[in-house]
């Protein structure tokens, strides 16, 4: 398959730029367009919202099936695979997360899953689903919506919410406040020394700043950049023709171990973010 | 790499998804495991009850065993110092009999003795009265002698 797809000659770099390319559709001059949103901040990439609420809808739809008929007399093999799943997202959480929350731990759920079953997408090889598209008439598809930067950004900009709620609730305004300027070096708050407050004030407020919007950025980037950087190879394999079997099996092999770890990292700190904002230090 | 608004699309997803599993998937699969984990518990605690109990029946019914053995010793014994007796009882019976036939018997002998010697005596006298009267035929009176020949057959 690879650089001999079905339309027409095409190099390497044509072959790479259309599976980098998502389907986009915007609103120009009130009429809507496809693929050509370039630099256009309402535009939405169609392929990556589909993926990633249909892979969402397949978690909802096998859990709540399982949570449905979930009984105890006779579990099924789902319910106790489901359970397992569980299990292990209830432990991680109560190893981290001290306080009471009924939402931390489905939310870890929920993220674990959907992300897994996003990155699961890359294991797919990456001409069947694009070609697939071509056939019925759409000209670009691409399949890993974790490889698209919105969509991981569009995840920790929630959990980045959740943290900022979190502090709030639990440390009060005054305290997301003393939190962003009160450390990490103590201003004096009396004495000759008040003159410096403001400066030190000042200097706390950049350096916490920073390291809150690290959070969001540094959870969605990581995700987004090892998926990204997966996919990319997988394509760069495609291109090598009949050479890329025994590649291509190597790089899958090692992306299902990279596919599961970048879910529980992403799940994993949000969890810790969440413990930070809402335990005293 | 645009940034656009699959951002917002998708942080929307993601509430709405965190929502769902929030109220309909994990509740009812963290009770069931739970109630799960209760019946196990439960379960154990049960079995090892059981365990118990059937040691204790154990022990009684070892207990029931050990004094039905002691009785039945007993009883034995019982039964074997009563078939001595009889057996002696129906020894020292059995040589009273013995001796009381043999009594009844030597009498009966004795009897028939004395009786055959009467009769042979008898006979005797008869015949030496006869062999007697044959010979004195010619010289003695029958009459003239009797008394003498009475007197020698209480004699004989």
């Amino acid at each position: 398959m690879a650089a001999e797809g079905g339309h027409g000659p095409q190099s390497s770099g044509d072959y790479i730029a259309h599976h980098l390319q998502n389907l986009q559709v915007c609103k120009v001059d009130d009429a809507w367009v496809w693929n050509q949103c370039a630099g256009n901040p309402i535009a939405i990439n169609v392929d990556s919202m589909f993926f990633s609420i249909f892979l969402g809808l397949i978690f909802v739809w096998i859990f709540g099936r399982a949570a449905k008929k979930a009984s105890n007399r006779e579990p099924g093999k789902m319910q106790a695979f489901v359970e397992i799943v569980i299990d292990f997202i209830d432990s991680s959480v109560k190893d981290t997360f001290h306080g009471k929350s009924k939402l931390i731990a489905p939310l870890a759920l929920t993220i674990f899953v959907w992300v897994f079953f996003m990155n699961l997408m890359d294991l797919i090889p990456v001409d069947w689903l694009p070609e697939l598209g071509l056939l019925i008439g759409v000209p670009y598809l691409k399949v890993v919506p974790t490889t698209d930067v919105n969509i991981t950004f569009g995840m920790s900009i929630a959990v980045f919410c959740l943290i900022i709620f979190y502090t709030v609730k639990n440390k009060g305004v005054g305290g997301f406040i003393s939190e962003l300027t009160l450390h990490p070096i103590a201003p004096p708050l009396k004495g000759p020394g008040l003159i410096a407050a403001p400066f030190i004030i000042a200097f706390n407020f950049i350096l916490e700043s920073v390291s809150l919007l690290a959070k969001p950025l540094s959870l969605s980037l990581r995700l987004f950049g090892n998926m990204f950087a997966g996919e990319l190879i997988f394509i760069l394999i495609a291109v090598l023709g009949i050479w890329q079997l025994p590649l291509h099996f190597a790089w899958a092999v090692f992306h299902v171990l990279i596919v599961t770890l970048q879910a529980f990292i992403f799940m994993m700190l949000t969890i810790v973010y969440l413990s930070l904002a809402s335990e005293e230090h | 790499m645009d940034i656009n608004m699959t951002l917002i699309g998708q942080t929307v997803a993601m509430i709405v998804f965190v929502w769902f599993c929030m109220k309909f998937i994990w509740p009812p699969i963290m009770e069931a495991i739970e109630e799960r984990q209760k019946e196990i518990a439960d379960g154990l605690a049960a079995a090892e009850k059981g365990q118990q109990s059937l040691d204790k029946a154990k022990a009684e019914a070892d207990e029931i065993i050990g004094d039905a053995r002691k009785q039945a010793t007993i009883i034995l014994d019982q039964a074997n110092a009563r078939a001595n007796e009889i057996v002696a009882e129906g020894k020292a019976d059995g040589i009273q009999e013995r001796d009381r036939q043999l009594a009844v018997a030597t009498a009966e002998v004795e009897q028939e003795t004395n009786r055959a010697r009467e009769e042979l005596r008898g006979q005797v006298s008869a015949i030496a009265v006869a062999s007697a009267e044959k010979i004195l035929q010619r010289e003695i009176d029958e009459k003239a002698h009797e008394d003498i020949l009475s007197k020698l057959a209480a004699e004989l």
